[in-house]
């Protein structure tokens, strides 16, 4: 329990650890643990950033799945309207073609009709025109009876 | 210890607790400035710069990745005593010498109060070898181990905050400031009161400055004395003084375990409060 120059020199020694400590100890730990606070801080954030970019990519997929159902009804629904109309064109058409056949038919058929109806009367003409010689006995002038004739022929018509 | 008979009990402590000096016995006076305690100097030194060497290696080493085990434990103290010194001194140019200080402090008292853990006779034996080898008396083969318990080594350490303390007092509020502050505070600034606030500031210093050095001298040597007293319980060769040795060995040094952290902390932090009152106004 002595007093002695011991005191003195380890106040020297005690000063020159803390400068040492001061000087090469302290600033590199504690750069280190500023890089270490400043990484890890930054990890967190690229993490949160990924997080939210996932959920952006996610609502993004359920929106391009959502559109691609859309469009692919669309084209369905165009399709469906498209082959309705293709039947609907045929039918029609097939409905024209059907009655124009009819027309011409009926046409043709009429045309036939008031030829032999003509041939009829022309023939009428002359079985009656005969018939009445034959009464008549005597020739009747065809040309001089012409206006009968027509006459005759104008009310069988 | 002795050549031929064995040492009595109280030569036995009393060969212990003396320092090996420059004179070669034990100091006569109280105070002798011209003596130096080899012993306490050379564990000071050594277990100083053991302390800033690993201190040192973790800091060379130390990289922002992923830190070994090593280098976390180093960066725990330095956290420890970072968050300690932020808190107590409120002046960052400050704490750029004040908490390295701290830091080292810390570790060195540890590394010199953890001397206390080492068998009490194993590196006191070893030195009377080799004095005695070297022709010199065994007898006279003093070594103490323990450097904190070495009132010089505490008292040092605590004058050194000291002059930490009056330099920042100088530095914060001027000279002039702090004169002002030695005669007007804690009473007044009253002409009548400057001698009874100037004895209380002297007082106040004193007191800090002894007590902060007293407190981890008086445990450490305490706890020598302990197991020097243990040791001798041991020394009897009975069937009880081995049991109890034993017994009360571990005991105790299982407690020191807790003590010696515990004084090292409080030394450090001690530095710290000293430091950061010398920044505070009254």
């Amino acid at each position: 329990m002595n007093l002695n120059a011991t005191l003195i020199a380890q106040i020297v020694v005690f000063f020159i650890l803390g400068w040492f400590t001061m000087k090469f100890v302290w600033p590199p730990i504690m750069k280190a643990l500023d890089e270490r606070a400043s990484k890890i801080a930054d990890g967190l954030a690229a993490a949160d950033k990924a997080k939210a970019d996932l959920a952006l990519a996610e609502k993004k997929v359920v929106e391009e799945l959502r559109k691609a159902r859309e469009s692919a009804g669309d084209v369905r629904g165009a399709a469906e309207k498209q082959a309705a109309k293709l039947i609907e064109d045929a039918r029609s058409e097939a409905t024209r073609i059907v009655a124009k056949a009819r027309e011409d038919a009926e046409g043709e058929a009429a045309v036939a009709a008031q030829r032999a109806k003509e041939e009829l009367r022309n023939q009428v003409a002359q079985l009656a025109v005969a018939g009445a010689e034959r009464i008549l006995r005597r020739e009747i002038d065809a040309k001089v009876h012409a206006d009968l004739l027509a006459n005759l022929k104008q009310e069988l018509q | 210890m002795a050549t031929g008979n064995a040492p009595t009990a109280s030569e036995y402590v009393v060969h212990h607790l003396t320092h090996l000096n420059n004179t070669g016995h034990a100091q006569e006076n109280v105070v002798d400035w011209t003596v130096i305690n080899l012993d306490s100097m050379f564990w000071s030194l050594s277990l100083g710069v053991l302390t800033v060497f690993i201190l040192w290696r973790a800091a060379s080493r130390a990289t922002s990745g992923v830190p070994g085990r090593f280098q976390g434990f180093v960066e725990l103290l330095v956290e420890m005593v970072a968050d300690q010194a932020k808190g107590i001194v409120h002046s960052a140019e400050s704490r750029k010498f004040v908490a390295p200080l701290a830091l080292t402090v810390f570790v060195w008292i540890f590394l010199m109060n953890f001397m206390d853990l080492i068998p009490v006779d194993l590196i006191p034996r070893i030195w009377e070898g080799i004095y005695a080898s070297a022709g010199g008396d065994p007898a006279h083969a003093y070594q103490r181990v323990v450097p904190s318990a070495d009132l010089n080594i505490t008292l040092g350490m605590s004058c050194g905050v000291l002059l930490l303390c009056l330099y920042y007092n100088v530095k914060i509020k001027g000279f002039g400031g702090w004169v002002h502050e030695l005669f007007s505070a804690p009473f007044g600034s009253h002409p009548v009161l400057w001698p009874f606030n100037f004895a209380m500031q002297i007082i106040e210093f004193v007191a800090k400055t002894v007590s902060h050095g007293m407190r981890l001298f008086g445990n450490m040597y305490a706890g020598e004395l302990l197991f020097i007293l243990i040791a001798l319980l041991g020394g009897t060769a009975s069937v009880f003084g081995f049991a109890g040795h034993l017994i009360a060995g571990t005991i105790w040094a299982i407690f020191h375990i807790l003590i010696i952290t515990l004084q090292a902390f409080i030394f450090m932090m001690l530095t710290l409060v000293y430091v950061g009152q010398a920044h505070e106004s009254h």
